[in-house]
């Protein structure tokens, strides 16, 4: 009761008609800078940190603008991967596995139709979860170690294993090569670097928008050059709203989608992107029975979006209530707030309650202005299917390298690219498949920091990887997602068989 | 009809949106640069972006610099590529500041920046500084140094200390120099690094470790919060505000100081009136209204060191780390 009274306060704060022009200004670049793979939120926010210093903004209507960029870019994200296969984060690489499926298919419209309202309903839905829950899951976050980051970490390479479709070897293969891949770079615990042949540019290793743009971006551009001709790029692009049958279906998976996104966004350090694979792969060892996902089906996009949405709410929660950014977009966030001389951490709700409930107000507003503002956009940003091939494939060729080189500014991750490209363009002909390759990418390091860590705090002791519920829990999931299907899949054989 | 329209409006709107791409691109590329510019070597949010958009925008403010003042984030190698970068491509680019502090001097003096030394730049400018910190979770057994030593000297393997840093890097360092300084054999002192001063926080406060090295400001609101107590500050004299009941190291018997100053070098090559320049220009930032508000806002200390006497400073840091981490072990 207390929360909502808040919140109603809140509300105020956010309805004001400053922090409302805000919200919309915010969510506006967001989607803008989102749609722009390689430029990203960090930078926009980077930028208007200072503006917001000089004109003295009030720190909760500094922070509704940069909060409306961070998930407003979640938006955009999602519509440069769905309609040209160039998701600008790894987050958003779950997204193109059936969005761009649908876009092939000529269902664009659907598929962005399904990934705003995902994202509305992952984002609205987290907002609860950050009203109601924020403090207690501050304290679960904290029992958080490092081996339990390893499990879950191993969870989600074993709920990957539903990625491997028809060809088991050759996601392993693929995920083999990931981590291989996220070796290069300094070692995290000694700084000794590997696999950099000298290249000062290779020490941070490989970045995951280069690999991404090259795997699937540029891959695709190869591969349509295969087919010559003029015409149109794809068929149609669909019909925009879905009808009674699809809403109820995508319904659950938004739902699925957004409680495993905000879960996994509350931890620090595991962010979005795990999110999003996690959320891709559950909904498809639950749902995924005639073997759809993968090729267009509406529920492999709807969880993962949702979950990246929730997500970025998630991860507001470390930050505001232990001052612990989770991802590099919150540890910007994290530099404005100081520099706004609000001091996040366990007394931020009670001292700046303005700051907290405002800001979940305006998340609430923000995504419904995101929600109304892309809806009826749907038709004009699939339009651009509409260009003929000729047009087409060299704009998302240019538009791969200028958002590589704006990552870094350097000439050496366009080599990279064009080599990940090349690589793609091959696993795809050798039926390889590409998403276990960046989850490896993706997860590599972090499981590799997690375990060396987990067996430092213990003195080398591997029982420590075993020594908790929650890691135990994570265990058993993992076990059971690579176990399950086999024993299920047998049983239903059988069951055909006996019929 | 309809879709003819809606056909141009959309190729409009593309090439729109290349364009824009294309144009912010440019913006990032170093070819299309002009006036005064400073490089952030790491990503947006850290100390070293934050120093450069508070100076350059004082820079701005005060007219000192012709125009506003561009950052560039240059992330990579710990500071290591914008340290080539400046050196190889910019050597005499009288218009290029970039941010430093003790963690580029540390790894030169660890040599992890390749064949460059701390003789390839020129240094200019200290602005400001913080300070470390050395804390327990609030039902730690410690309540001073003294007992923290003396838990290590009982069994070195039970007090496991983190930070956030890597194995050698600042935080580590604060660790294994108080260890040394204590009289205790530093190479037998546990560390485990963790990505940055946030996550080895939460490791404090979740019993993971039992001894976090870090910075004042990264502690603040959990000190406020009375989860964490701060065992001692590595600073000279006792600092000011939320920190002041805090003894120092030395009030503790343990000759140990830390500054994180925060400050700049420029390319080596340039001549000695644009370095006198850049001199004169951070010094006048540094006498500023302007630059006292923005320093106590991102929490910094009062510092200043310019020119020559920055210089000396830089190089006996280099020295001396240096010197400490081969003691230590960390280098031959």
């Amino acid at each position: 009761m207390d929360a909502l009274g808040s919140l109603l306060d809140g509300f105020r704060v956010a309805l004001l008609p400053l922090n409302l022009a805000l919200a919309f200004g915010g969510v506006v670049v967001g989607t803008i800078v989102g749609m722009l793979p390689g430029i990203g939120p960090i930078n926009a926010i980077a930028v208007l940190i200072p503006i917001t210093f000089a004109v003295r903004m009030a720190p909760e209507s500094a922070l509704i603008l940069l909060a409306g960029i961070y998930y407003g870019s979640q938006y955009g994200n999602s519509i440069s991967t769905i309609l040209i296969n160039v998701p600008g984060t790894a987050s958003s690489v779950p997204t193109a596995f059936d969005g761009y499926a649908m876009t092939r298919a000529g269902r664009a419209s659907t598929a962005l139709a399904t990934a705003a309202i995902a994202s509305f309903v992952g984002g609205t839905l987290s907002i609860f979860g950050l009203v109601l829950l924020a403090p207690l899951l501050a304290r679960w976050a904290i029992r958080f170690g490092p081996a339990e980051y390893f499990a879950l970490m191993v969870f989600a390479f074993a709920a990957l294993s539903g990625l491997a479709g028809t060809a088991p070897r050759k996601a392993v293969a693929s995920t083999g090569l990931g981590l291989l891949l996220a070796a290069v770079g300094l070692d995290p615990f000694s700084s000794v670097s590997r696999y950099t042949f000298g290249q000062i540019k290779l020490l941070d290793g490989m970045d995951f928008v280069v690999v991404t743009i090259g795997l699937f971006a540029v891959s695709e551009v190869l591969q349509m050059l295969e087919t010559a001709g003029g015409g149109a790029a794809v068929a149609g692009v669909g019909r925009v709203m879905h009808n009674v049958r699809e809403t109820l279906v995508v319904g659950w998976s938004m739902l699925r989608g957004s409680v495993i996104g905000f879960l996994v966004g509350v931890l620090p350090g595991a962010g979005g992107t795990i999110a999003s694979f996690l959320a891709y792969t559950s909904e498809q060892r639950l749902v995924d029975r005639e073997g759809t996902f993968g090729k267009g089906d509406i529920r492999g996009l709807a969880a993962p979006e949702a979950a990246n949405n929730a997500a970025a709410t998630g991860a507001m929660i470390p930050l505001l209530t232990l001052g612990i950014p989770g991802s590099g977009t919150t540890a910007v966030l994290l530099g404005a707030l100081l520099g706004l001389n609000v001091k996040p951490g366990p007394l931020l709700i009670e001292r700046n309650p303005e700051v907290f409930w405002g800001l979940a107000a305006s998340m609430y507003v923000g995504n419904l202005l995101l929600l109304i503002l892309n809806l009826p956009l749907v038709g004009l940003f699939a339009a651009v299917l509409k260009l003929p091939r000729w047009s087409l494939f060299p704009g998302v060729a240019a538009l791969s390298f200028v958002a590589v080189y704006a990552v870094n500014g350097s000439a050496l991750d366009l080599v990279l690219m064009t080599g990940f490209g090349v690589l793609g363009y091959a696993m795809r002909k050798l039926g390889f498949p590409l998403a276990p390759l960046i989850l490896g990418l993706v997860l590599g390091p972090l499981a590799e920091t997690n375990l060396r860590r987990s067996l430092a705090l213990s003195g080398g002791d591997w029982s420590v990887l075993f020594s908790s519920p929650i890691a135990m829990g994570l265990w058993v999931l993992a076990a059971a997602s690579v176990v399950g299907p086999v024993v299920l899949g047998s049983k239903v054989r059988r069951a055909f068989e006996a019929s | 009809m309809k879709r003819i329209v809606l056909c141009r409006v959309n190729i409009t709107a593309f090439r729109r949106w290349l364009a824009a791409a294309v144009a912010l691109a440019a913006c990032w590329s170093p070819a299309s640069r002009r006036g005064w510019e400073c490089i952030a070597p790491a990503n947006p949010g850290g100390g070293w972006d934050l120093t450069c958009r508070a100076v350059g925008a004082a820079l701005d403010e005060l007219q000192v610099s012709p125009g506003s003042v561009r950052v560039t984030n240059m992330p990579g190698a710990g500071g290591g590529v914008a340290f080539a970068h400046t050196i190889t491509l910019r050597a005499a680019d009288s218009g290029l500041i970039v941010a430093a502090s003790p963690s580029t001097t540390l790894r030169l003096a660890q040599r992890q920046y390749g064949r460059f030394s701390e003789r390839d730049v020129r240094w200019v400018a200290a602005l400001g500084a913080e300070y470390g910190v050395l804390a327990v979770a609030r039902d730690a057994p410690f309540q001073t140094l003294g007992d923290l030593v003396a838990a290590w000297r009982a069994d070195p393997a039970r007090v496991i200390s983190g930070g956030g840093s890597a194995v050698a890097g600042q935080d580590h360092m604060k660790i294994l120099l108080l260890a040394q300084r204590a009289g205790l054999n530093p190479r037998r002192i546990r560390y485990v690094p963790f990505d940055g001063g946030g996550e080895a926080l939460t490791a404090l406060l979740g019993g993971f470790i039992q001894l976090f090295s870090g910075e004042a400001s990264e502690i603040e609101g959990q000190l406020e919060a009375g989860n964490v107590r701060i065992l001692a500050v590595l600073a000279p004299e006792r600092l000011a505000g939320l920190l002041a009941h805090v003894p120092t190291a030395r009030e503790q018997g343990i000759a140990l100081d830390w500054i994180t100053w925060r400050g700049f070098y420029v390319p080596g090559r340039i001549s000695d009136a644009a370095y006198r320049r850049w001199v004169d220009a951070l010094t006048r930032v540094a006498e500023s209204q302007i630059w006292t508000d923005a320093r106590d806002r991102y929490g910094l200390q009062p510092y200043f060191l310019a020119g020559a006497e920055f210089r000396v400073e830089v190089e006996r840091q280099v020295e001396a780390f240096r010197t400490m981490s081969r003691e230590i072990g960390l280098i031959k």
